[in-house]
């Protein structure tokens, strides 16, 4: 293979072309997010109007916000490795078997994805809490920490490496079994190389998601444990201290940049092209096969599977503590007593309408940013890619706050609905270029050479080649940021706007509330979520790209 | 390729425009309110105002009420809004310090308790709510343990492992109750709110992040290990109405309570004053005061309205402190500072 073509593939839309496919998500995070950064940053470190580095130094010499940094690093880290180590094999039992129920399972992965924190942790406390049923209280250490954050981020490998994976001609493996390697070393030489573009991808989002975890860490952590994340929200919020707020988030800003910059160096930024494999996986056939599966797929069950079944069971122990549907029904009567509660269909519609638009924009944006990704220089590449990412690493609070500072100009958008999908598609953006730019690289040329040779415009050869090639990742990033939408909470809660609560913030409102029927219709209303979003990432899902037979 | 460029181009801008359709256009006739999450009124009872005066109300809602009064500040040369509702004790100094409120003398103030009132006019008293200890009848019973009635009992070794707080850095009930403690054990005296809050922490006091995690995970009531819980002195009136009950299953302890006032105010810069105006003098009215405690669990400050009867079967009112809120904003970050560093040894 000619060195260069793995390096760089060639635009099919010509120089005019590639400029506005890079134009378009650099205006749109341009206005939405640097814009709006820089405004509340520059703003915080200018309290009477000039810059003082008083605030700046104290801020870095303080030794126990250097403990929190250092903290911060260290469980994101630990916490990416462990989420790979548990993920890895459930991406490859998903992506070369095929088993009763592996559909719904892998749109099962998704649903921890859009949990309110403090659900998450009464069934994690029912589970190892200080009357845990296991027995072992962790309250409070970094093991539950941890263990939160797999239980969360667990989708992200599995559907992000296993669509990749899929897509990877098992061709190869079985030349290479042939020719005598072990199982091992197939897996080494072969198909670890092949799969770390996938690999590297998704490791970076679940490291974000983890340098930037707010909710378990304040919830399942002690008083001891903070990340620069929760230390920004509580300067702000407790000290009303932006100096100090904006002086972390852009320290945060530029630890966020440097890794993800050694990230690149190390890593090759260009898939290498493959044979893309449209070929359903087989069922596990050898004793050995089934094993494996079966193990990964109890592990994948005891890991996601318990806590959701402890919320669940949940949801259908009354207030009176028998066993029926009272808290569904008290999600109906509830908002009829109180208008602190909200009706559930009217959470419902607002939560869609949300996820539909934030899709649709994450969507959009993330094809371009990944066209662009795959088809410019290497180096610009390399910029643009952590520039996309860096929003994922960027507290609420200063996307928030830098909303209301920055958008008031040049029509006044700062108390605007769209500000919410918005927001949601600045997460979600990461997700659809980390998912779809492995696989757009990694698509052959000589197949839209093919089409070109037989008339085809080489944009009409990308649209019907490349991109029905990339459908099905880009599909994996469109659930993804549907999920992403639909769990959204910290975000949207910094953002002043009309009223429209969604399913989240529902759960908050009743949360808010003492009594036994408010508890237990948040629970109700958590296992909603759940449904709702697994039928939805389970429809996205079966948008099938075109099959085998059309190419 | 033009084509795609001129599509997306008209993707993007139908977005921007749509977002324009939904944002504010200055108009005589309404009236913009900026509060925080737990804002609510029962349906119908803003309508009213727009029967009465023609102006239409637009509820703009913000987070916690920390963030509402940081973003009203951030804002305060371009204003978000005409009306500002919730601004409490705790964070009140702040947003006078920054100057955010236009002066206004509500009708109806006479009718607001002189204690709940600040100098000055920039802001008008709405609700208040007092933060109290609140105890698990049935656990205690079955603890055989009498429920507290100060502060000086909860470091008793009777009490040991039995309170969870809420903590003040990261909760508004947990910075009340720090303030409770304060008033009682004050800075510079021998047993200071320190000493106190080491005593405290001996006997076993857990730290919970917020209200729900306290109330929901960590309470005898919801399966938790600690029968005493930092709420609020309506919670018991609360758990009868949410829980079909005829007796409260929860009790509050009437001393070391902190009284939380919350205020509105006009904000400066408006461009339709008059109607910020009318509309505080609405909220300060009997019909919405009567409103505001089956809904915000917090009670008016119009002494005038009648309390629902659920909390007047229901409800102690405690001999609750009340701070200055100058000498919250002067303190503020220094106490939690300090009750963090304790907390955390």
């Amino acid at each position: 293979m000619d060195r260069n073509r793995t390096l760089i593939a060639r635009s099919p839309f010509g120089r005019f072309g590639t400029a506005a496919i890079v134009a378009v998500p650099t205006l749109f995070l341009g206005y939405f997010f640097v814009y709006p950064v820089v405004a509340i940053t520059a703003r915080g470190l200018t309290p009477e109007g000039v810059f003082t580095p008083s605030v700046f130094i104290d801020v870095v010499s303080s030794a126990s916000l250097q403990g929190v940094a250092a903290f911060t690093l260290w469980q994101a880290v630990l916490s990416t490795l462990l989420t790979l180590l548990m993920g890895l094999p459930a991406a490859w039992v998903f992506a070369r078997f095929s088993f009763p129920g592996r559909r719904l399972l892998r749109a099962a992965t998704l649903v921890p994805f859009v949990l309110p924190t403090l659900v998450v942790g009464t069934a994690f406390l029912t589970l190892v809490g200080p009357k845990g049923v296991s027995g072992v209280d962790l309250t409070g250490t970094l093991s539950i920490i941890l263990i939160a954050h797999v239980f969360y981020n667990y989708a992200i490998v599995v559907r992000g490496v296993g669509a990749y994976w899929e897509r990877i001609d098992p061709a190869l493996e079985d030349a290479a079994r042939s020719l005598g390697a072990s199982r091992w070393r197939t897996f080494t030489t072969v198909t670890l190389p092949l799969l770390r573009p996938a690999i590297a991808s998704t490791s970076a989002l679940v490291f974000l998601f983890s340098f930037t975890s707010f909710g378990v860490v304040l919830l399942l952590g002690d008083i001891s444990h903070s990340t620069i994340e929760v230390e920004i929200w509580r300067q702000t919020t407790a000290y009303l201290r932006l100096d100090i707020a904006s002086t972390l988030a852009v320290l945060q800003l530029i630890g966020v940049g440097a890794i993800l910059a050694m990230y690149g160096h190390y890593q090759r930024r260009t898939a290498i092209q493959i044979a893309h494999n449209t070929k359903p996986p087989p069922r596990p056939t050898t004793a050995s096969d089934r094993l494996a599966v079966g193990v990964v797929l109890s592990g994948t069950a005891l890991l996601l599977g318990l806590p959701l079944i402890v919320l669940v069971g949940r949801s259908f122990i009354d207030p009176d503590s028998s066993i029926g549907l009272a808290n569904y029904a008290n999600l109906l009567s509830l908002p009829n007593q109180s208008a602190a509660f909200v009706q559930p269909s009217e959470a419902i519609l607002n939560s869609l309408g949300f996820a539909v638009v934030a899709t649709a924009v994450a969507v959009l944006i993330g094809v371009l940013a990944s066209a662009a990704l795959s088809y410019s220089r290497r180096r610009v590449a390399r910029s643009f890619d952590l520039f996309v990412m860096l929003p994922l690493g960027t507290s609420a609070v200063t996307i928030g706050f830098g909303f209301l500072v920055a958008l008031g100009w040049p029509i006044d958008l700062r108390t605007s609905l769209v500000l919410i999908p918005i927001a949601h598609a600045l997460v979600a953006i990461p997700f659809v270029v980390r998912t779809a730019s492995p696989s757009m690289g990694s698509v052959q040329h000589h197949l839209r050479e093919a089409a070109a040779t037989l008339g085809a415009r080489p944009t009409v050869a990308w649209w019907t080649i490349d991109l029905r090639l990339v459908a099905r990742s880009i599909l994996v990033g469109a659930a993804f940021a549907f999920a992403i939408s639909m769990g959204e909470f910290g975000a949207t809660s910094f953002i002043t706007r009309p009223d429209s609560p969604t399913i989240p913030i529902a759960i908050f409102r009743l949360l808010g509330r003492p009594g036994s029927s408010p508890f237990g219709a948040a629970v109700a209303m958590s296992v909603l979520l759940m449904g709702i979003t697994g039928i939805a990432v389970f429809v996205i899902d079966s948008l099938r790209a075109p099959q085998a037979g059309d190419l | 390729m033009n084509a795609w460029t001129i599509r997306f181009a008209f993707g993007f801008l139908a977005i921007v425009s749509l977002a324009a359709g939904c944002s504010a256009s200055p108009d005589e006739n309404k009236v913009v309110l900026l509060t925080h999450e737990s804002f609510a009124l029962s349906e119908g009872t803003l309508d009213e105002f727009t029967q009465q005066t023609g102006i239409e109300i637009t509820v703009q809602v913000s987070g916690d009420a920390g963030t509402m009064v940081n973003q009203a500040i951030l804002t305060k040369d371009n204003p978000i809004a005409d009306v500002l509702y919730g601004v409490d004790n705790t964070f009140l100094s702040r947003a006078l310090d920054a100057d955010i409120f236009a002066p206004y003398t509500a009708t109806g103030i006479e009718d607001v308790n002189p204690l709940l009132r600040i100098d000055g006019e920039a802001v008008t008293p709405i609700d208040f709510g007092d933060v109290c200890v609140n105890y698990d009848i049935e656990a205690l019973t079955m603890l055989d343990t009498p429920p507290p009635t100060s502060l000086e009992d909860l470091v008793d070794p009777l009490y040991k492992d039995l309170l969870v707080v809420e903590d003040p850095a990261t909760s508004s009930p947990g910075l009340a109750f720090l303030m409770a403690t304060i008033a009682t054990y004050p800075d510079g005296a021998e047993y200071d709110w320190k000493s106190y809050w080491r005593d405290l922490f001996d006997n076993g006091t857990v730290v919970a992040t917020d209200w729900s995690e306290a109330y929901y995970t960590r309470f005898t009531r919801s399966g938790g290990s600690q029968p005493l819980v930092v709420s609020y002195a309506s919670s018991p009136s609360a758990e009868v109405l949410f829980g079909d009950l005829t007796e409260a299953p929860t009790g509050v302890m009437a001393n070391g309570c902190f009284k939380q006032i919350e205020y509105v105010g006009v904000l400066r810069g408006t461009e339709r004053e008059s109607n910020a105006q009318q509309l505080i003098d609405f909220l300060l009215s009997v019909p919405v005061q009567e409103d505001i405690p089956l809904n915000m669990f917090v009670y008016p400050a119009n002494s005038t309205a009648t309390l629902p009867q659920v909390f007047a079967d229901h409800t102690t009112f405690p001999d609750a402190v009340v701070m200055e809120p100058g000498t919250i904003e002067a303190n503020r970050e220094r106490w939690i500072k300090e009750w963090t560093e304790i907390a955390r040894s």
